[in-house]
């Protein structure tokens, strides 16, 4: 408990931070799942979390979770149904906000976690799971990922979770009803989405980092919001918090 | 008549090579993990596995070499990200070329829902402008007959058997499960043999106690399999937590193609059946998984 924050808490405080009172999540695993409990526990009491096994919970879970259908997640929860009722819950437009992560994301937020590289010397990453479903359905999504320049790239290798695709109104036009991602939280910061063009804007810095150091991990050219904030640190609070829920750090990280 | 029968027999009976088999579909609990170990014990092959998600179960039959298919929307370790032997199949044909197709979750369950309902097809509106559409090879795009928006058609896919783990079934089949599900409804219905492999076996009239909470009635089922601790290393809600200590084992052993058949030799193909593989991980292991707090439900009165 010695140490500041690391860049996973700061991702779990900044991710908390766009779950708002009321909201339906779908919340998926590992950073979302911490920042649905920090969320539920601090500033958005009423939020309810979806999971795509079909738990779905109004309070957090009772112990650290390692996959979403371990037993603590399930004792007390609201419901236990099928896959299809929760996706069809986001599917009908009723699901207002979803977390994803990624291997690989572009300057309009598209998804990759199927493969990388060209043919002949690609790697072959797990695949969609529920990814683009939320991608696709939720009403706004939030990307969460580590900020690299192998990962942040001008244009993925293959479209898993679509976000605004060619920018401009491409998601209208192919036909996806969910509003596509809001915002993008890095290791090192936090993008907004141009609503006009569908482009990932730097919005914010975690504590202690420069806009040239996030530049140099982006692979196309930065834009900038005026000004560039600097993300609050975490409150002791809500640090207290991400620490009750992932006690030895499993998935915020080494804490020194 | 009771279709009770042990598990190499079922397994032996109601998936033979080349057959398409669903595991997995509760997601990460509830997962038949005994059985994946008797299909590499009786060292099937050509398999197509169908699945939502997989975790390791399907990583270790593709480690050895059962598989020559996978229908899913994510192969790996939730714990740990990549499945090591998904990725050597894939890239590098390693212990043999593996065909993927590519699914998201919905898109997967779609599939399982039209053969359960018996239509050729269903909608979404999941996937429109993604690769994983582009490049499945069955999904359509169509507009809406009623209303022109584009529509991901999802083809129906009926795997010839389900292999589903439940808390209780009885003698014929008919099994209480309870917890989330995923796709397993769906699944018991789209395929044409469900097998049930159950932590306990109770008298019909358990069953009937409580109609709601059952999953599968035993008209649907194959064979039954009365096997405790069958889903180790996945949690049985009501019964035992999840051993994360084995995921993280398979990930560090199955990093490269040697280490993989090393831990299978040692785990699966060289204990003789469960209960071996039950004694080999010992009494004080089991003991650390089991349910430590009893939670009951509410009964409910079905009187009339």
């Amino acid at each position: 408990m010695s140490g500041g924050p690391t860049p996973g808490e700061l991702m779990v405080a900044a991710a908390a931070r766009e779950i708002r009172d009321g909201d339906l999540v779908f919340v998926g695993m590992r950073l979302p799942l911490l920042a649905f409990c920090v969320a539920r526990a601090t500033h958005a009491p009423t939020a309810v979390g979806l999971f795509e096994n079909g738990v779905v919970r109004d309070t957090p879970a009772l112990e650290f979770l390692v996959t979403m259908s371990d037993g603590p997640n399930v004792t007390g929860a609201l419901w236990c149904t099928e896959m299809r009722e929760v996706m069809a819950l986001m599917q009908a437009g009723r699901v207002t906000l979803g977390f994803i992560g990624g291997a690989q994301i572009d300057r309009f937020g598209n998804l990759n976690t199927t493969w990388v590289g060209s043919p002949g010397r690609a790697v072959r990453l797990p695949g969609s799971g529920g990814a683009a479903d939320i991608a696709s359905l939720a009403g706004r999504h939030v990307v969460i990922m580590a900020h690299e320049r192998r990962r942040f790239v001008e244009r993925v290798d293959h479209v898993t979770s679509p976000g605004h695709g060619s920018g401009g109104d491409w998601r209208r036009r192919v036909g996806l009803p969910g509003g596509g991602p809001v915002a993008v939280i890095t290791t090192l910061g936090l993008f907004r989405v141009d609503a006009a063009t569908g482009e990932l804007v730097l919005a914010g810095t975690h504590p202690g980092v420069e806009v040239d150091a996030i530049r140099e991990r982006t692979g196309w050219p930065l834009r900038c919001a005026d000004p560039v904030e600097t993300s609050p640190p975490p409150t002791a609070e809500v640090l207290a918090l991400i620490r009750r829920f992932d006690p030895e750090g499993f998935w915020t990280g080494d804490r020194g | 008549m009771s279709k009770v029968l042990p598990l190499g027999e079922a397994i032996r009976r109601h998936v033979p090579d080349g057959a398409s088999v669903l595991l997995g579909a509760a997601l990460e609990c509830l997962i038949p993990f005994a059985a994946a170990h008797e299909l590499i014990r009786q060292a099937r092959r050509d398999l197509t596995l169908v699945g939502p998600i997989s975790d390791v179960a399907f990583d270790q039959l593709v480690a050895a070499g059962a598989v020559r298919r996978i229908v899913a929307a994510w192969v790996g370790n939730v714990q740990h990200g990549s499945g090591y032997a998904f990725r050597r199949a894939v890239e590098q044909g390693i212990p043999r070329p593996l065909e993927v197709e590519d699914h998201s979750n919905l898109s997967l369950a779609l599939s399982l829902e039209a053969a359960a309902l018996g239509v050729p097809y269903l909608p979404t509106r999941s996937l429109l402008g993604t690769d994983v559409l582009a490049r499945n090879g069955r999904l359509r795009v169509a507009p809406c007959p009623f209303t022109s928006v584009p529509l991901v058609l999802v083809p129906a896919l009926a795997p010839d058997v389900a292999i589903l783990h439940v808390q209780r079934a009885d003698a014929d089949g008919s099994c209480h499960v309870w917890g989330p599900t995923g796709v397993s409804a769906a699944a018991a219905r789209a395929s044409r043999a469900v097998v049930v492999i159950a932590e306990e076996i109770v008298a019909p009239e358990v069953i009937r106690s409580d109609p709601n909470r059952t999953l599968v009635p035993g008209f649907l089922v194959a064979a039954v399999v009365h096997l405790p601790w069958g889903a180790h290393p996945s949690p049985v809600q009501g019964h035992y937590n999840r051993d994360h200590a084995l995921y993280a084992d398979w990930h560090a052993h199955s990093a490269t193609a040697a280490g993989a058949v090393r831990w299978l030799d040692d785990w699966v193909r060289g204990v003789p059946d469960h209960a071996a593989y039950l004694g080999r991980l010992g009494p004080a292991r089991l003991d650390g998984l089991r349910r430590r707090v009893s939670r009951l439900a509410a009964p409910v009165d079905y009187g009339c």
